[in-house]
């Protein structure tokens, strides 16, 4: 496959724009998608190439959007709905969660809805408390719904594929400050199976599991800890469901330690649940340390720049709870 | 010869004056913030209502001090209007511990609950219920004030809009609805986006007045919110009021403007209400050229002092990040 390297963001677009290309019954939806090119510019040049029958700029009324791609997906469409930041999925709320994911079981296996729900979640931008959440537990909590969180381009590209081809509601985490992030990436389509993890850094001390932006930092932090001799494996679930578990569990039995990071609130977050299937699997016999969680504080995500900062893990926090769980080696 | 202008009789010859330089301290109170943020000085985001200085300022000149505004992300504007500090508007900008929200907040989040005003909001739509709440809170305590609630074209179209306005129908709720309508969403333009050719005809099905307004005359705009208020605290319900109006900036920060043409940003350019107003009052006779003037550089220099002001606050303290998370 012939790669080049191109963005996060370009990379969601390519992925859609090859779908649309082959699939007549793939349409992008959303508010200010068109010559706008949406608040992030990820559908930029997109209503030139298949008009604003197939990328059509919509009201703002994220209750109707969302219930339109899941009646569309019911009949025969395969939509993608954009939602402008991830926070608004509260206004999507009962379409997603009443509708979407509980239609095919609700109907004793009849019918599927294959959407894609897409949004930018995540804070460091200074959009404040309503527009810089991450709800993925949320949605990670609700049977019939899969959940994805690419931390790459790469990445990015073959799970939005694999997303669009799925035949049930997936809600696709993009990272506002992963768009500008860059990476090899395939100009053919291509697909990475959901609920298949990464391992983005191979190691022996400790498994770190992190998810979309978290990634990075984590790698960061890893390859700060290698000059002091610590190995730190680091792992992305890429999607939380389907959650791989037993990449992890498989690490934690090679490492015997684990640390969980994520930008979501700690409390409720994801962290809690790979935690949790840690001490219940055979992994638990080959912990030698207590299992770490890292997560954001249960605060809004406030304005201030370095409040804002200070509100989620960084680096540096990493850094020291690897310090910790691996002191006892 | 001089025009007597036919106002609500709180609107005194000096509350005119008042008024004309409120305008101009919006202006350039937006007008600054704009260029803060295209040399990045601010973080964040920010929505100018440049241009729609008159529905924000006219619609709040008629009220009294015990009503309330619910306000929207672009709501600089309405926060100066309801005896905001400028000084405190511009250190949230800068993130500092002086500001609004202590830094925590920014443009989006300005809210001064003590003058009345209950926020900004950065969910479009999402002020509109809890303006039919506060007005609920009116109308069991019986405290007489009446609540103005600012909202988007765009936000017209959010079930939040249907589903209050309804409910403050059928409760009969002092309160009274404000769509300025600046013709455009994020870039989504009004007449693609509802199938009436009014915002205020949307008011027959909730079985309440609706009235249009031009946006850019403040007599006229003095004149029918007041009415609408009345009608409010005499117990008869809420009106929905449009203004037609327009941003002269891009929807955020900035933006490359592709969904209109220049000709079209021209046109209403020339309907500048600031201007308007200022021909109106010295018509009649109220305003001199003068004192025009001197009210002008009056607002400009406030704004320059918020800029010091805000410089010169300090950053909210890191221990301050878990407080008032409850109260
Ligand atoms: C629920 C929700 N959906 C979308 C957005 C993104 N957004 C912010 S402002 C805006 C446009 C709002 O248009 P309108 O109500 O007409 O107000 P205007 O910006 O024109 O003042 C959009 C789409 C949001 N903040 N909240
Ligand atoms: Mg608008």
């Amino acid at each position: 496959m012939t790669k080049r390297e191109i963005t996060y963001l370009e990379a969601v677009r390519e992925a859609m724009s090859q779908e649309m290309r082959q699939n007549e019954d793939v349409f992008i939806l959303g508010e200010d998608i068109g010559v706008y090119g949406g608040a992030f510019g990820v559908t930029r040049g997109m209503i030139e190439e298949f008009g604003p029958e197939r990328v059509r700029n919509t009201p703002i009324s994220e209750a109707a959007i969302s219930g339109a791609a899941v009646g569309a997906a019911l009949t025969g469409m395969r939509p993608i709905l954009e939602l402008q930041f991830s926070d608004f999925i509260t206004i999507a709320m009962d379409q997603m969660v009443n509708q979407a994911a509980k239609t095919r079981y609700m109907f004793g296996g009849k019918g599927k809805v294959p959407m894609v729900l897409r949004t930018p979640s995540g804070s460091g931008t200074g959009a404040a408390a309503q527009h810089s959440q991450s709800l993925e537990a949320w949605m990670a909590h609700i049977p019939g719904l899969k959940v994805v969180q690419p931390s790459t381009a790469y990445d990015v590209k073959g799970l939005l594929k694999a997303a669009m081809d799925d035949d049930n509601p997936v809600v696709f985490y993009e990272h506002k400050l992963l768009y500008k992030t860059s990476d090899q990436v395939p100009e053919e389509q291509y697909s990475i199976p959901l609920g298949k993890a990464d391992i983005k850094r191979e190691g022996t001390d400790v498994t770190l599991v992190a998810t979309a932006l978290m990634v990075h930092k984590a790698l960061e932090a890893a390859a700060e800890l290698e000059k002091e001799g610590i190995s730190v494996e680091v792992i992305d679930p890429r999607t939380i469901v389907p959650l791989d578990e037993e990449a992890i569990i498989n690490s934690v039995k090679k490492t015997g330690r684990l640390i969980v990071a994520h930008e979501a609130v700690k409390r409720g977050g994801i962290g809690g649940e790979i935690a949790s299937m840690i001490a219940e699997s055979e992994a638990f016999d080959y912990l030698d340390a207590p299992i770490k969680r890292l997560g954001g504080l249960a605060v809004p995500i406030p304005y201030n720049p370095t409040l804002e900062k200070a509100a989620t893990p960084q680096v540096p926090d990493i850094i020291a709870a690897v310090k910790e769980t691996v002191q006892n080696k | 010869m001089v025009t007597k202008l036919s106002l609500p009789t709180s609107i005194t010859d000096e509350k005119l004056k008042d008024l004309y330089k409120e305008m101009w301290l919006i202006r350039y109170f937006d007008e600054k913030v704009d260029q803060f943020f295209a040399k990045g000085l601010i973080h964040g985001t920010t929505h100018l209502c440049v241009g729609q200085e008159a529905s924000a300022a006219g619609s709040i000149a008629v009220l009294e001090p015990k009503d309330k505004i619910v306000s929207t992300h672009r709501g600089h504007g309405h926060c100066i209007s309801k005896e905001g500090d400028v000084n405190k508007m511009m250190a949230e900008l800068f993130g500092r511990e002086t500001g609004y929200c202590k830094g925590k907040g920014g443009s989006m989040h300005i809210a001064d609950v003590e003058k009345g005003n209950l926020g900004a909001n950065g969910i479009v739509g999402g002020g509109i219920p809890l303006a039919v709440g506060a007005a609920l809170t009116s109308k069991m305590k019986k405290e007489q004030y009446v609540v103005l609630c600012f909202f988007g074209d765009g936000a017209s179209n959010e079930g939040s809009f249907h589903e209050a306005v309804n409910l403050a129908a059928i409760w009969d709720l002092p309160v009274v609805f404000i769509c300025e309508n600046n013709q455009y969403g994020m870039s989504g333009p009004v007449k693609d986006m509802t199938r009436v050719e009014h915002i205020a005809d949307r008011a027959a099905a909730y079985g309440i007045p609706g009235k249009i307004v031009d946006g850019c005359d403040m007599v006229e705009i003095m004149n029918e919110v007041d009415e609408a208020v009345q009608y409010a605290r005499a117990g008869k319900g809420p009106t929905l009021i449009e203004m037609k109006t327009y941003r002269w900036k891009g929807h955020s920060k900035s933006d490359a403007k592709k969904y209109r043409t220049r000709e079209e940003e021209n046109e209403w350019r020339a309907k500048d209400g600031i201007k308007r107003f200022k021909e109106t009052l010295l018509e009649a006779g109220v305003l001199t050229e003068d004192e025009a003037k001197v009210l002008q550089e009056q607002a400009k220099q406030e704004i320059e002092e918020a800029v010091q002001f805000a410089e010169a606050s300090p950053e909210p303290s890191i221990d301050t990040l878990e407080e008032d998370v409850y109260a």
